[in-house]
């Protein structure tokens, strides 16, 4: 890989221990994915904030690259972190992992990153443009940022991104290239698709088909954002999709955008995904909304199924910290937490440690959470529409 | 020193390291695969289950797992429980990444069935030589 001569200084150590192993990482990534140089990023999204990921590994490796005076060069937000980082207590996450939930967001706000954790950066002041080039690490949010404003990210781990926060830089290979940002994989959608829900099913059902493929949807008739970044979430959780088109929607989508041979999966209807992703649990004792986190139109209609009415088993809508005071300023928040329900930033129930708040079941709308939780946190999971899972909020069983 | 072979390979982090070999053909994660505080191997049915991967150089395929396993490795150079180099077929960048973290000499790109466990290694400046004779 070609290096300027002041990323050579870097790599050497010119600009302090700390930048040189920022560069050490950045140039293997380089080197192993025969990237031919360097590119500046405009912004960047570190995953791997939660303690429950990390650890007390993880904690004591940023504390000591932290020490070594590093700051970041570009705009950067961090991930869902394990907990509401200011009502932790009243919703009853423990002590001790708040402690250390707490250190490790003082270490990144030492390194200069914006204690932003949300999975939806571009909810929350941080929208890429068509073209732009970032290193992005929460899979659900690169694939909105690639597909749905074709901005140009891979899919970074927590160090790769953190190593292009302290440079700026990252190295031009993948989805960078417009080469690779070609369908490999056509997905003919036959039934109408219409909640965020059913977007979700499908993404279950042709992630787990295509791998780490990128999917050229026919038959979707103009989602939304909100149902695109459902589609997207799930598609990065059951695959590793970090790119997709939708013809006649995505800014990239044309078809000169398919490649030559490509198989062509079709999907007749979802049934499939709805079976998979839902347990036989009939008491729900979480209700779980926003994932990824949820946007001002989504905590709209939340607002209006939940007006006049009082929830009787937990409610928690998840959004980031920016969401949040817009709707608390417009008196939107009030209106939701009216019934009961709960309004949580900051985190995500993928990554809280909700097995330690004593929950048992879960119903939730979103394909990635519902595919997530049983392994990650041991909970039994019901999976369907918004108005599903409010309802099950309302009575405390889940009503097919 | 008769049987003494060298291979030129990728230098994915750099650095001088010597010890005997220990070899998986499987491929391995750091985190969760093995115990950070002793060095050993605990995936159940892993070929290497039970072995301690402390001073060792440690040769297999590729990483695989999540992504964590780069901390991983860390905690286990800061606990004196890591190998002391990592020799892959095709180096994949949660261990990549984990190598340069913990200062562990790691390389790639070389036909790893000319190694096998208990074959005394050296890795100097992108060469791998291997006394077969121990």
């Amino acid at each position: 890989m070609h290096l300027t001569k002041k990323e050579k200084n870097m790599l050497e150590g010119c600009e302090g221990r700390g930048i040189q192993r920022a560069m050490e990482v950045l140039s293997a990534l380089g080197k192993i994915y025969n990237a031919e140089r360097l590119i500046p990023v405009e912004s960047v999204q570190v995953s791997g904030v939660s303690f429950k990921n990390l650890g007390d590994a993880g904690l004591e490796f940023l504390e000591d690259w932290a020490e070594t005076g590093v700051k970041a060069r570009v705009k950067a937000f961090l991930n869902p972190a394990g907990m509401d980082l200011m009502d932790w207590r009243k919703l009853g996450f423990p002590e001790k992992f708040a402690v250390k939930q707490l250190r490790l967001i003082d270490v990144f706000k030492g390194m200069g990153l914006e204690p932003q954790c949300t999975c939806t950066p571009y909810l929350a002041g941080n929208k890429p443009e068509l073209g732009e080039h970032v290193a992005w690490s929460e899979s659900s949010a690169v694939s909105y940022a690639n597909s749905v404003l074709g901005a140009r990210t891979n899919r970074e781990s927590s160090i790769s991104a953190l190593s292009s926060a302290l440079t700026g830089l990252t190295p031009e290979y993948g989805l960078h290239l417009d080469v690779n940002r070609r369908a490999d994989y056509v997905v003919d959608v036959r039934p109408s698709i219409r909640s965020a829900s059913d977007y979700s099913a499908l993404g279950y059902m042709v992630g787990k088909r295509v791998g780490g493929r990128i999917p050229y949807f026919r038959g979707l008739f103009n989602p939304s954002p909100d149902q695109l970044k459902s589609l997207g979430a799930a598609m990065a959780a059951s695959g590793s999709v970090a790119m997709y088109h939708v013809e006649n929607v995505t800014p990239e989508a044309n078809p000169d955008s398919i490649k030559k041979d490509t198989p062509v999966l079709e999907i007749e209807d979802l049934a499939e995904g709805y079976r998979e992703l839902n347990s036989k649990t009939r008491v729900i004792d979480l209700v779980s909304i926003g994932c990824p986190h949820a946007s001002m139109e989504e905590l709209e209609e939340i607002s209006s199924l939940l007006e006049g009415e009082k929830v009787k088993t937990a409610l928690w809508i998840t959004t980031s910290r920016y969401v949040k005071q817009k709707a608390e300023g417009s008196g939107l928040l009030d209106r939701i937490q009216d019934s009961g329900a709960v309004v949580v930033s900051d985190t995500c129930m993928v990554v809280a440690p909700v097995e330690e708040l004593g929950f048992k079941s879960m119903a939730t709308d979103s394909g990635k959470m519902a595919f997530y939780v049983p392994s990650h946190c041991g909970l039994r999971v019901r999976f369907g529409s918004l108005r599903q899972c409010i309802n099950s909020a309302l009575s405390g069983r889940w009503e097919p | 020193m008769g049987a003494l072979k060298e291979y030129r390979a990728r230098v994915i982090r750099n650095g001088f390291a010597e010890g005997i070999a220990l070899k998986s053909e499987e491929p391995v994660s750091f985190f969760g695969c093995v115990n950070p505080e002793t060095g050993v191997v605990v995936e159940k049915g892993h070929p290497l289950e039970g072995e301690s991967i402390k001073d060792r150089i440690l040769v297999f395929p590729e990483g695989k797992g999540s992504t964590v396993g780069s901390y991983s490795l860390y905690r286990m150079k800061k606990n004196n429980t890591a190998p002391r180099a990592i020799i892959n077929r095709l180096c994949e960048p949660i261990v990549a990444v984990g190598a340069i973290i913990s200062d562990i000499p790691c390389v790639d790109n070389i036909d790893i069935s000319k190694i096998n466990s208990g074959d005394r290694i050296v890795i100097r400046e992108g060469y791998v030589f291997v006394d077969k004779d121990g």
